[in-house]
């Protein structure tokens, strides 16, 4: 199951991050992981979070364009030679990764990848016995 | 079937209305002639008495006025009238430094709100209609000029004047408004505002919208009527001529009808001040036929369009104007090419942005600097950094071809660019020349 990854503009200019993160830590949302792409002009926030509803909302309404992207999260163990085995089933299965981030929890590791076809990729590597997580399972990990 | 305020005049045979203009100019280069002092001397100068003007033929001969002779002549001086009969004032900012300031007689209002009222039933409306005003009211044409005409029609009229989006909004669905007239700006923002509260164009209970006093591109005028769920009517007008409704669309949405009755309206080269012929794109010069108060002759608008005589479907026998291309106060010259704010919101509408801009021109290094701050929307943004850059180029590419020159565009939040509530400030120059 793909979970929803909020993906938010930001001008290029001192304190936009701030002002995004201001606006979720005063509504209680909690960034489980981030990824900053950044470019000369602009930057994009990519983020999962504990409540993806209220965080769009609240920073729609602060003016900030945010959406939802699809992003496949699979547990890899925190030891030597984990991320390699998880990339060489997604060779296996030819699925390209656009981008991809990691945040630590309790037990594992957590890799988050954007792929195109997220429900074909998810499909290809399920077969080769990658389960992803779902967005519940993300809260409690 | 389509309506008219005043069918007989609207609707007259063209012999008709250039009898009315030939009278009623004669009458009136006699009327400046013998009360306005400036212009008296300006005709003077060139060896002129109103002896010399029989018809519109000899129109060509008497002198121009411009902005620089409202600034010479500031306050009274082109004031035909003695004050007792004069009952208001209109102002406008001039780019020249002094306000513009205008002066009404009764009578030179009446004729101004029967303009607007034309407009009105024009776009639509009759006396069932509810005609919510939000132009601003005061000393700004806009708000008295429509309110005036459509009391005139006989709507139920709200004198919202601008501002305070919200309760715009709240007497729009709560009375059932079915006709707005606002800048276009500030219309393109109260629909941006609609939809956000997620109201669909079927509950919009609006028709029609009567949108002027600044320029407007096709492609925003397709955006309002799309987010609103109304047919968009262009009007025109200038402070010093009357206010909106020198001129005004019909239905068939091609061009403005002059209200040649009261005005007639030229087209000149603006270098060599020689009248240009039919269809020709040249600055529109009016001379003001009725006006009792302040009755300019051969005023100087800047803006440039063209004018077509060509049968108009609607039945209108005026003379119809083009939109015009822009002010030529509104014209940029950057890097020696002529920049017209519209065109760069025709680009950024086809491309998929709002309207909604800001143009910042600097000189560094003795070059020309050109940014455009364009607002992030939605239905551009991506979490692909590349899309969004590769957006970003076609709309520059976009900008390049119609413009002729290069632009940078700077991508930045929703709603940082301040909104009108009047006109919108879309130019910053901060050269300083």
């Amino acid at each position: 199951m793909a979970v929803n990854q909020v993906s938010v503009f930001l001008e290029n200019k001192p304190g936009t991050l701030n002002q995004m993160t201001k606006v979720l830590a005063n509504h209680g949302v909690n960034i489980r992981a981030l990824s900053l792409a950044d470019t000369n002009d602009f930057g994009i926030a990519r983020m999962i979070v504990n409540d993806v509803f209220e965080a769009t909302n609240v920073l729609k309404e602060e003016n900030f364009v945010a959406t939802f992207t699809p992003v496949l999260i699979y547990a890899i163990s925190d030891e030597a030679g984990s991320l390699n085995k998880i990339l060489e089933k997604f060779t296996a299965a030819n699925v390209n990764v656009e981008y991809m981030y990691a945040f630590a929890g309790k037990k594992n590791a957590y890799m988050i990848f954007r792929v195109k076809d997220t429900a074909n990729a998810e499909k290809l590597l399920s077969s080769q016995g990658l389960k992803s997580l779902t967005q519940e399972q993300i809260a409690d990990v | 079937m389509e309506r008219y305020f005043q069918e007989e005049i609207e609707c007259a045979p063209r012999e008709k209305i250039l009898a009315i203009q030939n009278e009623k100019l004669v009458a009136q280069v006699k009327n400046v002639w013998d009360n306005v002092e400036y212009y008296r001397k300006k005709m003077q100068e060139k060896n002129l008495t109103p002896d010399d003007i029989k018809s519109v033929d000899d129109l060509h001969k008497l002198p121009f006025l411009s902005k620089a002779d409202l600034k010479a002549a500031y306050p009274y001086g082109l004031l035909a009238r003695p004050l007792k009969d004069c009952v208001r004032i209109q102002s406008t900012s001039g780019t020249t430094g002094k306000r513009v300031v205008a002066f009404y007689t009764q009578k030179d209002i009446d004729m101004w709100e029967e303009c607007c009222a034309r407009a009105i039933v024009a776009a639509g409306g009759t006396n069932e209609d509810v005609c919510q005003v939000s132009y601003g009211y005061g000393l700004f044409t806009g708000g008295p000029g429509l309110n005036g005409g459509s009391h005139k029609v006989g709507c139920l009229t709200i004198p919202a004047s601008s501002g305070n989006t919200e309760r715009q909004i709240m007497f729009i669905m709560d009375l059932q408004a079915t006709i707005l007239c606002c800048t276009p700006s500030y219309a393109a923002y109260l629909g941006e505002s609609m939809k956000e509260m997620g109201l669909t164009p079927e509950q919009i209970p609006l028709k029609a919208g009567i949108f002027g006093a600044e320029a407007w591109s096709e492609e925003m005028r397709r955006d309002i009527e799309k987010t609103l769920g109304i047919k968009a009517y262009d009007i025109y007008g200038l402070t010093e001529i009357s206010g909106p409704g020198v001129s005004f669309e019909c239905s068939a949405q091609k061009g403005m009808h002059i209200n040649e009755d009261h005005f007639i309206a030229e087209i000149i080269d603006p270098d060599t001040g020689e009248v240009l012929p039919e269809g020709t794109q040249g600055e529109l010069v009016f001379t003001s036929l009725d006006k009792e108060a302040f009755p300019l002759l051969r005023y100087r608008t800047r803006d440039i369009c063209t004018l077509t005589r060509e049968k108009c479907s609607c039945g209108r026998t005026h003379v119809r104007m083009a939109k015009p291309r822009g002010r030529s106060d509104d014209m940029l010259i950057i890097r020696g090419v002529n920049v017209f704010p519209s065109q760069i919101e025709t680009v950024l509408l086809k491309n998929g942005y709002a309207a909604n801009y800001q143009i910042i021109v600097d000189r560094i290094n003795n070059t020309d600097t050109f940014d455009i701050n364009v607002e992030m929307t939605p239905d551009m943004f991506t979490d692909n950094v590349g899309e969004v850059q590769t957006r970003k180029k076609v709309l520059e590419s976009g900008l390049h071809s119609m413009l002729g020159i290069k632009a940078k565009v700077n991508l930045v939040a929703p709603k940082t660019i301040t909104r009108s509530e009047g006109k919108a400030v879309r130019v910053i120059d901060k050269r300083k020349i």
